[in-house]
């Protein structure tokens, strides 16, 4: 009856949003009277896990699950939650675990809520809110199967941090083999993920050029940012996809959000509208952007970008 | 090479959101619908495979006859024979269990449907497909070539892009990437009267259980004023950021 939470990691270091799904499965299971379990695979040290409310770990170690399977993760997460016997399965948002969550919903016969955004309001039957319609809305929705899937929006639940007394199992996994197979990753390890971040520094058609991009990444730097861009500028090709936020990009749910040179159309819009506080550097006063921003500068995005730039190495010189 | 592209009937991009009877449904009032980006940019992909590899390509959705729009649009575009499975879809998994259905019976070697839909987000239909029909499974998907069984693919992945080989029968997630929005096709008049008599097959739904129910839906609370800082007081932005919004 635990609640049962996968909390992933990346050569073998958990990701921050592992302890965000560990402290919102710990919510929901102080609602319901009942335990934590989390089960990781390949991590390094699943204790780490021992300060978000865990009472139980399943440790998958495994030279079969080195790298990412979606059938493969999500049969090991399946026999975890049979193994405990969970009707509620709680997992991030994540490109991967967005991947294998239809594939354990089905075979868990459980209701799968994506993007949820707070706990359950109540539990006979399950209700929920998520977000929908690229975050321009949110839907309620009421769960009719005895077991559940929740994928928890990023950036929507806050890391809590409790001390448990947290025992740690080693867990065996009968895994099929599948024909699905990676045979090479590309990622830059020395940049931080749109994913990952706390903070986005995006930039738009006002830089004028993929050769000016050098502000934008330096200005990232300074705030351990992630870059990213609006749809015109990945079409144009001035950057890669991977950067594209918006409707059709990615949606991004970050502390900070700041946009440089970029109108604000409503499809990019809705594409950031979970990030907590959004900062507009634009020279146009009636660009639509500065509706949608918290912190607005009008003014040349060349002069700006530097002088902040110049401004934060300063301020965090002394902070 | 058979093909089956599920075509979701989603409104446009830039729709205003509103919803009626006391926000239990979708404000369907003034909007335009049209094909799903995600599955747009797959059925692109699978007009490639038609010209070059001599694919046949069939498109589905899962909906009322106000839908048929979006499909005869498919239709005009290039794809060969279009299904509607007539039932008004509560869920996701609702979707799923249709498609995975007829597409069982068909006998597809690959079968394309978007990531996400753009209205409901949910990110299930795909992956759902697979597992019902154990079909394999890419999504994300951002290159795809078929060779007899053979396939190779590409995934985005957070930060970057990881290279898969796999087999037929697949089901991928698309996105843009698979083909680039330049290469996506505007249907020509000749496609449009063509489209008019190609076969759109009208089949009753199969029982299916509802796992989950929409209730309710909400708007975000409107956001307050934009506070504005001087391009010369730079100093008072990054305090505001710090202080008051507590975010450096």
């Amino acid at each position: 009856m635990a609640i049962l939470v996968y909390t992933e990691s990346e050569q073998g270091k958990f990701k921050k949003i592992a302890f965000e799904v560990a402290s919102y499965a710990r919510a929901i299971a102080d609602d319901n009277n009942t335990t934590v379990t989390a089960v990781c695979i390949n991590a390094e040290s699943p204790m780490d896990l021992e300060s978000y409310g865990v009472d139980k770990i399943l440790n998958i170690s495994s030279p079969d699950l080195t790298t990412f399977n979606a059938l493969s993760y999500s049969q090991s997460i399946l026999q975890a939650a049979e193994n405990e016997k969970s009707n509620i399965v709680v997992i991030s948002s994540s490109a991967d675990s967005r991947y294998l969550a239809p594939l354990l919903a089905v075979k868990l016969n459980a209701g799968y809520v994506s993007n949820a955004c707070e706990l359950p309001s109540s539990y006979k039957p399950l209700t929920i809110k998520r977000t929908a319609f690229t975050n321009k809305a949110f839907e309620n929705v009421q769960v009719n199967t005895e077991n559940v899937l929740i994928s928890l929006a990023k950036n929507s639940f806050s890391i809590n941090e409790v001390k448990s007394s947290t025992s740690v199992e080693e867990f065996s996994v009968t895994i099929v083999e599948n024909d699905t197979k990676v045979i090479s990753v590309e990622k830059a390890t020395d940049k931080v993920t749109i994913a990952d971040a706390d903070t986005v520094v995006s930039a738009g058609r006002g830089l004028k050029g993929p050769e000016n991009w050098g502000m934008i990444e330096e200005l990232a730097e300074v705030l351990g940012a992630a870059t990213a861009c609006s749809k015109p500028v990945s079409d144009l090709g001035w950057r890669p996809h991977g950067e594209h936020v918006g409707q059709t990009g990615k949606p991004v749910a970050t502390n900070l959000y700041i946009a440089i040179g970029i109108s604000g159309a409503i499809q990019h819009l809705a594409g950031i509208n979970s990030s907590k506080v959004k900062v507009v550097i634009n020279t146009d006063p009636d660009a639509p952007f500065f509706k949608a921003a918290d912190y607005g500068v009008v003014g040349d995005a060349f002069e700006v970008v530097p002088e902040l730039i110049n401004k934060l190495k300063t301020f965090k010189a002394q902070n | 090479m058979k093909i089956i592209v599920c075509i979701s009937h989603v409104p446009d991009t830039t729709s205003k959101i509103n919803f009626t009877e006391e926000n239990t449904k979708f404000d369907r009032n003034g909007v335009q619908f049209v094909i799903n980006p995600n599955d747009e940019f797959g059925l692109t992909r699978a007009m490639w495979f038609k010209e070059k590899q001599g694919a046949s390509v069939d498109v589905i959705n899962v909906g009322l006859s106000d839908t048929e729009s979006t499909l005869r649009k498919a239709l005009a575009i290039g794809a060969d024979k279009a299904i509607r499975i007539d039932m008004s879809p509560e869920n996701g998994y609702n979707v799923a269990t249709q498609l995975a259905s007829y597409i069982k019976s068909g006998n597809y070697d690959l079968v394309i449907a978007g990531r996400e839909s753009i209205d409901y987000n949910g990110g299930m239909v795909p992956g759902m497909i697979a597992a019902l029909n154990n079909s394999n499974f890419i999504n994300n998907c951002i290159s795809l070539d078929i060779e007899g069984a053979k396939v190779t693919a590409a995934r985005e992945i957070d930060g970057g892009r990881e290279t898969i080989e796999s087999s037929t029968p697949l089901v991928i997630g698309a996105q843009k990437g698979l083909v680039e929005e330049s290469d996506l096709r505007i249907p020509n008049m000749r496609g449009i009267m063509m489209a008019r008599k190609k076969q759109l097959e009208v089949i009753p739904a199969i029982e299916s259980i509802n796992q989950t129910n929409s209730i309710k839906f909400e708007k975000p609370i409107p956001k307050g004023e934009v506070t504005l800082v001087s391009a010369d007081n730079l100093d008072e932005l990054i305090n505001l950021l710090h202080n008051e919004a507590k975010v450096i």
